[in-house]
């Protein structure tokens, strides 16, 4: 089924094995966010995120699942403090694996300072799980993107995967728009839009390690696949292993001089038709892609 | 934000299990966390609602809903972002058929 | 205060600190130990160049200098907004940064951050926020988004929003703030007579490889739930609120 139209709660069973998914801090616990009533604003008994541990493919997984459509998936004291929780939790119980399910706008602008503290402690912690040797893979699927702070976060993991309909990106369209003008990012040209951020150009950047069709068996499939492969070799952080990133980065910086549209990168890659690229049925696009998309130089970081 | 609270005395059918949440907090929608709690066979509501002044359309809500279900011993609390009455009426319902039915449900 | 008086001020003795298109690098010494310093100044926004050329600088003190510790100085007004950055993904340009300052710490080296002037969002979670601490000088200002943008994207009213960062801690911008929340290890220049450079020395000396911040946050008054909530999810059991 699709995993862009489900919420976040309907996607933890349709991800991990049946009824294998325990729930730590349940709703029913009422813990929500102490900010939003001075500004009016709804809160969530489970403050826009699930996080607990279930099997997956019979290992203990530990994983969280954001609610996109609560506060845009943002990041909020509670909700940062749930996923930092899980993580270290995870640490704690040696998990075989973490995975997480991210939607979220980033930073929780109704709550600020609190939010902005609470993403870079995800991200530590994040960090911190890769350096226990547990693999962090982190999917990005969901209709409103993985942005912000979050956007950083997803690429702390040490795999990310994608739908062709998912987004990841640092800036929103609409709040370059404001900055810069709608000359800069025009944020209602949607096929601008997902050439600048979406799955695929992701994927030929080398910023998305999968990419898969927008269905549950799908990601599952490849959540399994890439924990299978994580576990063979180091995942923590590494020297090595950043100097690799780092020249992939620089080298994008280069052949990108004088660039300003996607397609014109992707023509750079050695795509002989890029304007064909959004179009491509799945099959058609991963063959192509696979020949030309920016890889490291050594094993993914 | 207004707080609203209902309570409805002698029901009549007592729920299994462990609490339940259906429903998501966005935009003309809302969540509706449902579990069996002592009540001398009554079935409480507290909405926590961002839609202020609507009172008397949540206690005709409230009234049908019990119409329907007439639960005892039941705990039902709300977080509203402005839902319509048709979408809320619906989310009870499913919120009580998660409890009757759990396959159903959408929690983990 | 301007980067070069900062420099004096942390570097009593000297320093080789030079700047270039607003991004600062270079080295110095503390308590006669060498100490490299990375840094921005005039509130450039961080774009993907200017993250690349302070990760390359990190792994560079990482190869060549093991152990050596190093500071970050902080003054950006945060990513910056182009259609370009985004196409390149400068969301992993920041994260690129932010493993490169964590790897350092792992192996060992102290990693101070220091915002001297501005630091806004995204030009600091993968900086200063991610350094084993990071400090603040009182006239600094942090801040998550500019008002009227915030507004704009939370449909709160400015005129809420200005009222709300005068004095509520969740939004004001001040590091008194930051340091109530556990944000901040500290503000320098506050009840020592400004010695940054005796401030730089201690903060050094006081460096923990853990993260520590939600306990601060908790100790302090600034954020009484991110501890109990990590907590209670951690052990499985119930929120001990403070």
């Amino acid at each position: 089924m699709s995993y862009l139209e489900l919420t976040a709660r309907q996607r933890i069973p349709a991800i991990f094995d049946a009824g294998s998914f325990e729930e730590f801090l349940p709703p029913s616990k009422r813990i929500a966010s102490p900010h939003l009533a001075q500004l009016d604003s709804p809160v969530s008994f489970d403050d826009g995120v699930v996080v607990g541990r279930g099997k997956l493919g019979g290992h203990t997984v530990f994983g969280a699942a954001q609610e996109g459509a609560f506060m845009g998936g943002a990041v909020g004291e509670v909700h940062g403090a749930k996923l930092a929780g899980m993580l270290r939790r995870a640490i704690d119980e040696r998990a075989y694996a973490v995975l997480l399910l991210l939607e979220s706008g980033g930073v929780r602008l109704h709550e600020a300072n609190a939010g902005l503290i609470a993403v870079s402690e995800v991200m530590r912690a994040m960090l911190d799980v890769r350096a226990a040797g547990i693999p962090v893979v982190a999917v990005v699927g969901g209709s409103n993107g993985c942005f912000g702070g979050m956007g950083i976060a997803a690429r702390c993991a040490n795999t990310v995967i994608m739908s062709e309909e998912g987004r990841l990106a640092m800036s929103g369209p609409e709040v370059i728009e404001t900055a810069s003008g709608v000359e800069e990012f025009d944020s209602r040209d949607r096929a601008l839009v997902w050439r600048t951020t979406g799955g695929k150009h992701r994927y030929l950047l080398g910023d998305c390690q999968v990419l898969v069709a927008d269905d549950t068996d799908a990601f599952r499939g490849a959540a399994l696949d890439a924990i299978a492969a994580l576990k063979s070799g180091e995942v923590g952080l590494t020297l090595e292993g950043l100097l690799a990133e780092q020249d992939l980065l620089a080298r994008r910086l280069r052949d990108a001089e004088g660039v300003n549209e996607p397609m014109e990168l992707w023509r750079r890659l050695g795509i002989p038709e890029p304007a064909s690229v959004p179009m491509l049925e799945a099959g058609a696009f991963l063959e192509l892609a696979q020949q030309h998309r920016a890889r490291l130089h050594t094993g993914e970081q | 934000m207004e707080t609203l609270q209902f309570r409805f005395d002698r029901g009549a059918r007592q729920l299994p299990g462990a609490a339940q949440l259906v429903g998501v907090v966005g935009s003309g929608n809302l969540e509706v966390l449902i579990e069996a709690a002592p009540l001398a066979g009554a079935c409480e509501i507290e909405v926590h609602t961002a839609a202020v002044g609507f009172g008397a359309t949540w206690q005709a809500v409230m009234d049908d809903f019990h119409a329907r279900w007439s639960l005892a011993d039941a705990r039902i609390s709300i977080n509203d972002n402005g839902a319509t009455p048709a979408v809320v009426s619906l989310r009870l319902d499913q919120a009580v058929e998660s409890l009757i039915n759990p396959s159903t449900g959408g929690a983990p | 205060m301007d980067w070069q008086t900062l420099a004096t001020q942390l570097f009593p003795g000297g320093h080789a600190i030079v700047e270039r298109d607003n991004f600062l690098s270079g080295s110095a010494q503390v308590g006669g130990q060498p100490i490299d310093v990375i840094g921005t100044t005039g509130h450039v926004p961080i774009g993907i160049e200017i993250a690349l050329a302070q990760a390359t600088a990190i792994l560079n003190t990482v190869q060549q200098h093991p152990g050596r510790p190093i500071l970050i100085l902080v003054d950006t007004q945060g990513q910056r907004l182009r259609h370009r950055d985004e196409m390149l993904g400068i969301n992993s340009y920041m994260a690129h940064l932010g493993k490169c300052v964590d790897l350092a710490r792992r192996k060992g080296h102290a990693v101070i951050g220091l915002v001297y002037d501005q630091a806004l969002s995204g030009g600091f979670i993968t900086s200063g926020l991610i350094a084993s601490a990071c400090y603040a000088l009182p006239q600094a200002t942090i801040r998550v988004m500019g008002l009227p943008a915030m507004a704009r994207i939370t449909k709160v009213p400015e005129e809420r929003l200005t009222e709300l960062a005068r004095d509520n801690p969740v939004f004001a911008p001040g590091p008194e703030n930051y340091l109530r929340m556990g944000g901040l290890h500290g503000i320098w220049g506050e009840g020592t007579g400004g010695d940054l450079a005796r401030e730089l020395a201690r903060a050094l000396a006081e460096c923990t490889p853990d993260d520590r911040r939600m306990a601060l946050g908790l100790e302090r008054g600034g954020r009484l739930l991110a501890q109990p909530v990590a907590d209670a999810v951690r052990t499985g059991s119930d929120v001990r609120p403070a």
